[in-house]
């Protein structure tokens, strides 16, 4: 038994770093395997090619702003700028930034497992809380989530591919992370920054404030209070102090405190990088430049380049009597689900981080597969919970078709000329589809997982009395 | 009738006042017609009109004017137009046979379709206002769609680029513009005998248009009096460059074609322009010719040179000029009558070859990669012929020879270029930008907003053969409403400019001329430039009949998102296990329809009605419903309230 549980983690090991091997062995392909121009893999946001030239603007004392080429954030230009440039002899150009890119992938897996180790022994204490004995292994989700990240084709695709999504997800993930093992201020800082690169990630306030307050993910709180009353009525002879300690889950406690330090710490990374933002900025039009150029870029969806959303063909072709209007109601519909997910979900943070992400991927306005690829590895945080998900092998088959057509519609619409624009388009309704019912099956499997909780508990209660 | 009496007195003065005033005006005001006509290597003609009309410094308080175009004047004054060019072309120059390096090419090579370039006497906060008011002005004036250079996305502000310096300068074309009739028409109504007389009225249309290349130009500047109070005179300019083919029956083909004024126009000159100054025909000969009979002197080689062994004159020209390499037959058509019609004629008896002075570099540009996501955009410099002359002229301070070449290129907002990968190639080999690349200028494109512009100046070493500079561009997707009418035939890319800030052409004649402005203004140093060709570029295009599917489509993607997700938040574990126990109840598909189908005949439900009473819940429902209304209501009243307040 020893053994194996010790080979486990072996052999945890020896898959990462075959897939990090792996991805050495793409980035040293020269051209990138031509992985970096696809709809697909970067969007206007997360392009390295744009990023190269808002560089170039800069560096030929222009803002990088100018023209339409670049949208990210000023910090990323400075970080990642340098090294579009440089190149070592004799080998592919933006190779630097490839392995910047690989460290993010590495780091962001590591994260991971972190955060599912945490909820893996949350979920062990709170079915022996329960009283459930374990009938079933409780499965390393820690492991399996980071060797999703690791060997998800999308992930490996993004991050061949030069899109800047792997850093993004790694601030996310940071954040998560934070929240989990209740570092406030670096959950602080991956949330400012997730949310400095891509905007969709402030939706996360809701479920690192809720982890920061309850805790981790748990089995509704009623549940507790049903098997500790069981428990009571069974044990006639209750000493106060047991009873002390019922009331006092009754009320979950309260940590206002760690609630107000978050937002302390958001409001000082935030100052922090827009401070480092403006200084950056203050020959070329300042902040107000850049808000206006990444996140007024962001919601307004000027660029009208195909990916794997569907916005860009909906406003390429509607009419621009009804644009502003149609854009208001696509960008509430990410916020509109906020709330009643939080009243459905609040004993569930992480798992309602993973919703959260989801829907923005799919309601983005330049999505990439780096955002599916980032909440595909969420949600094997829950492999334990979710194991009776339906149309599982659907939605797989559903994930991998539409990966395989989207670059022959692709190609046969904008290289070949036999397709047209509804080809391509078809297959973003397709992903769009699949995302939906992978969302909604997810949400309904937790919510039957508790249901199916209850059931037991309360059975579990009947037979003990 | 008195009061009548003493209307007409003022009138009557002011009458004759007015009289005066143009009369003196007219002292001022010149209009001199010419028409160059130069045989083209290629056994083409080139017939180069030239029309120029001077209006003094006047007063500007108002200003009558004789001969002087009353519209442009106005436009001068409107929009305080400093120096302006506008040219219409259809064909495109070939610099390698009808010359590169002599004025005639660098000032009436122009790009197709429109060309637009304005220098305002404004504020520079005002320069783009002006610009667009005198495009639409333009636009009627000459019939013709220059008001869509009215728009951010299709000029430019080029700094050096052009040749002119001025930050008040703006540059436009419009490639896709069919220039015809409709355009000439108008522009010879600013003649003050329009196409009725003198050497307008050779203008025959259908000879005109049937050219291979032709290029009308309007360039208009004026010119500073110095003078307190006076205004500025108005130099007009009006050039039209015919290149035409010849008719011709000999069946040597090595033969020069003969021709004739009547054979090429179908029509001969009767007599000058009377209001005009000076009304001269040149004919040019180039080459081997003018070499050829330079050390002649008498007057009987005098009249060799028009009557000789190679070809033959039908008029006896008044003057003859010798330049550098060619030969000036100056004719003065004052003496022709209705009698005596003007028809000059050229004919062949021998062979002969010549080659015409080119560009130090001729350029071409062209585009690379397939497919519509993206491209390249390659600008090839080659060396010509007359490089090799002009080599040891441009010695830089260390000795070394240099072509100084500026490149100035717009490219419309759906060409998105990448500016750092621009690279340069001299002789196939990739140089760094700091060996050849002396100055550089970007003003990158805004999407929808405005265009962008590239000024490069290269410095090329002499015994270069061969430049090449590629940028690569994504191509943009377009709004539907963006695309023109014929969307699948693709975007046009506007002409490059290469200009050689160190070349200057000039003819350098022998003589002193002061009277014609053509041969005055072929004298000035004027910078050697060339349009490279117009591109295509094909954009891909979205179904255009599809808007209603797309947002009904993407519409039930929303609604689906939306719903779904919904139903399986409000889902509550009673009205579950209420479900599956009627699910348990169930006895089969047919039997339940059945029973269901006698339920609803008999009009009652299928089942006993819950427990709850139905009152309570009609009164909770009725509470929530007012609750709505009134949320609703107040909603509108807000919504009235803060609408109306704007």
């Amino acid at each position: 038994m020893a053994e194996e549980q010790n080979k486990k983690p072996c052999r945890f090991w020896i898959w990462a770093s075959a897939s990090v091997v792996f991805r050495l062995i793409l980035i040293s392909f020269p051209g990138n395997l031509n992985l970096s121009s696809r709809p697909e893999v970067s969007t206007p946001l997360t392009s390295i090619r744009r990023l190269a030239e808002g560089y170039w603007l800069k560096q030929a004392s222009m803002s990088p702003y100018a023209g339409s080429m670049y949208h990210g954030s000023p910090l990323l230009l400075s970080v990642l700028g340098p090294l579009t440039v440089q190149r070592i002899k004799g080998q592919p150009s933006h190779l630097l930034c490839s392995l910047v890119f690989v460290i993010a992938d590495i780091l962001s897996a590591m994260l991971l497992r972190g955060i599912g180790q945490k909820l893996q022994m949350a979920y062990g204490l709170n079915a022996r809380l329960l009283g459930f004995f374990m009938d079933k292994v409780i499965l390393p989700c820690g492991d399996i989530a980071a060797l999703v990240y690791f060997w998800n084709p999308f992930t490996i695709v993004s991050c061949v591919g030069l899109s800047t999504s792997p850093i993004e997800n790694l601030a996310v993930i940071l954040a998560l992370f934070g929240a989990v093992t209740r570092r406030v201020p670096l959950a602080a800082f991956g949330f400012v920054m997730a949310t400095h690169l891509s905007l969709y990630p402030a939706t996360l306030a809701i479920p690192i404030i809720i982890i920061l307050r309850y805790g981790l993910d748990a089995p509704p709180i009623k549940l507790f209070l049903q098997t500790r009353s069981v428990e009571n009525e069974k044990s006639s002879t209750s000493t106060v102090s047991k009873q002390a300690k019922s009331k006092q889950t009754t009320h979950l406690p309260f940590l206002w405190k760690t609630v107000a330090h978050f937002l302390f710490w958001v409001l000082l990374w935030s100052l922090y990088v827009l401070v480092l933002c403006a200084l950056s900025l203050n020959k070329y039009g300042g902040l107000e430049e850049m808000f206006k150029r990444t996140y007024g870029f962001i919601l307004s969806i000027e660029d009208l380049s195909p990916n794997i959303g569907v916005f860009w063909y909906f406003f390429a072709e509607v009419f621009d009597f009804f644009r502003n209007f149609f854009l208001i109601v696509f960008h509430v519909n990410v916020l509109f689900m906020l709330l009643p997910l939080v009243i459905r979900l609040k004993h569930r943070p992480c798992f309602l981080a993973f919703v959260y992400l989801a829907i923005s991927s799919i309601l983005k306005s330049y999505p990439s597969v780096g955002d599916s690829a980032l909440y595909l590895s969420l949600w094997a945080l829950f492999v334990n919970e979710l194991v009776d998900m339906k149309f599982s092998f659907f939605l797989f088959c559903g994930y991998l078709g539409i990966s395989l057509l989207s670059p022959v519609m692709h190609n046969l619409w904008i290289w070949r000329g036999t397709g047209n624009a509804n080809f391509y388009f078809g297959n973003a309704i397709g992903y769009a589809c699949f995302q939906i019912v992978f969302v909604v099956e997810s949400v309904s499997a937790m919510l039957n997982h508790d249901r199916a909780l209850r059931r037991s508990s309360s059975n579990h209660g009947e037979v003990k009395s | 009738m008195a009061c009548l009496v003493r209307s007409w007195i003022p009138l009557l003065f002011l009458q004759s006042f007015l009289v005066a005033i143009a009369f003196g005006s007219n002292e001022g005001e010149e209009f001199s017609e010419e028409l160059l006509l130069k045989p083209l290597p290629d056994r083409k003609v080139l017939a180069h009109f030239h029309f120029e009309n001077r209006a003094p410094p006047s007063n500007s308080h108002g200003r009558n004017h004789h001969l002087f175009p009353k519209a442009i004047s106005q436009l001068v004054q409107k929009f305080r137009v400093k120096e302006m060019e506008l040219s219409f072309t259809q064909g495109r120059w070939n610099h390698e046979h009808w010359g590169g390096f002599d004025p005639l090419s660098s000032m009436n090579a122009k790009p197709v379709g429109v060309e637009l370039w304005a220098v305002f006497d404004v504020p520079q906060s005002q320069v783009d206002i002006s610009w667009k008011n005198l495009t639409h002005a333009l636009s009627g004036l000459f019939c013709a769609s220059i008001n869509f250079l009215e728009s951010s996305t299709s000029y430019a502000a080029p700094t050096w680029g052009f040749g002119t310096n001025s930050d008040k300068l703006r540059y436009g074309s419009l490639p896709r513009e069919a220039v015809c009739t409709e355009n000439l028409t108008p522009w010879l109504k600013l003649l003050p005998c329009r196409d009725k007389d003198g050497i307008s009225a050779l203008m025959n249309r259908p000879s005109v248009y049937r050219g291979f290349y032709h290029s009308q130009r309007l360039h208009l500047s004026t010119v500073e009096s110095g003078q307190e109070g006076l205004g500025s005179g108005i130099v007009l300019e009006q050039t039209l460059t015919v290149v035409i083919q010849p008719e011709t029956t000999s069946v040597e083909t090595n033969m020069q074609p003969s021709w004739s004024l009547s054979s090429l126009f179908g029509r001969k000159v009767v007599g000058s322009c009377v209001l005009a100054k000076s009304s001269n025909v040149y004919l040019q000969l180039e080459g081997r010719l003018g070499h050829e009979s330079k050390n002649v002197d008498t007057e009987i080689e005098a009249h060799k040179l028009w009557m000789n062994s190679d070809f033959d004159l039908s008029l006896k020209p008044d003057r003859v000029i010798r330049e550098s390499s060619s030969l000036l037959f100056i004719f003065d058509i004052d003496k022709s009558s209705d009698s005596e019609p003007f028809d000059l004629g050229l004919t062949w008896k021998l062979p002969s070859k010549w080659s015409c002075e080119q560009a130090p570099l001729h350029a071409s540009r062209f585009l690379m990669g397939s497919g519509n996501e993206r491209g390249a955009i390659a600008i090839l410099l080659k060396a010509t012929e007359s490089q090799e002359k002009l080599s040891g002229r441009n010695l830089t301070t260390d000795g070394r020879c240099t072509i100084k070449a500026n490149i100035f290129q717009i490219f419309p907002w759906y060409i998105k270029v990448y500016y750092h990968t621009l690279q340069i190639f001299v002789d196939q080999q990739q140089k760094t930008d700091s060996e050849v690349l002396k100055k550089i200028n970007v003003s990158p494109s805004t999407d929808k907003v405005s265009s962008g512009m590239l000024e490069m100046m290269l410095e090329l070493p002499c015994e270069v053969k061969s430049a090449a500079i590629s940028i690569e561009y994504d191509k943009g997707f377009l709004h539907i409403d963006e695309y023109p009418p014929d969307a699948n035939q693709g975007f046009d890319i506007p002409s490059a400019l290469i200009s050689f800030p160190s070349h200057h052409a000039s003819l350098d004649f022998q003589e002193e001329l002061s009277k014609s402005p053509l041969l005055s203004s072929f004298k000035e140093k004027s910078l050697v430039r060339s349009y490279t060709e117009v591109l295509l570029v094909p954009l891909t295009t979205p179904d255009f009949s599809m808007p209603y599917n797309v947002i009904t489509i993407t519409c039930t993607i929303f609604a689906l998102y939306f719903g779904s997700l919904l139903n399986v938040l409000r889902r509550r574990i009673g009205e579950e296990e209420r479900f599956l126990k009627s699910q348990g109840k169930k006895r089969g598909g047919l039997k339940q329809l059945l029973s269901r189908l006698t339920a609803k005949i008999r009009g009652r439900p299928i089942e006993a009605p819950s427990s709850e009473s139905p009152a309570a819940e009609s009164s909770f429902l009725s509470s929530k419903l007012i609750f709505k209304i009134i949320l609703v209501a107040g909603a509108a009243a807000a919504w009235q309230y803060f609408s109306t307040d704007k």
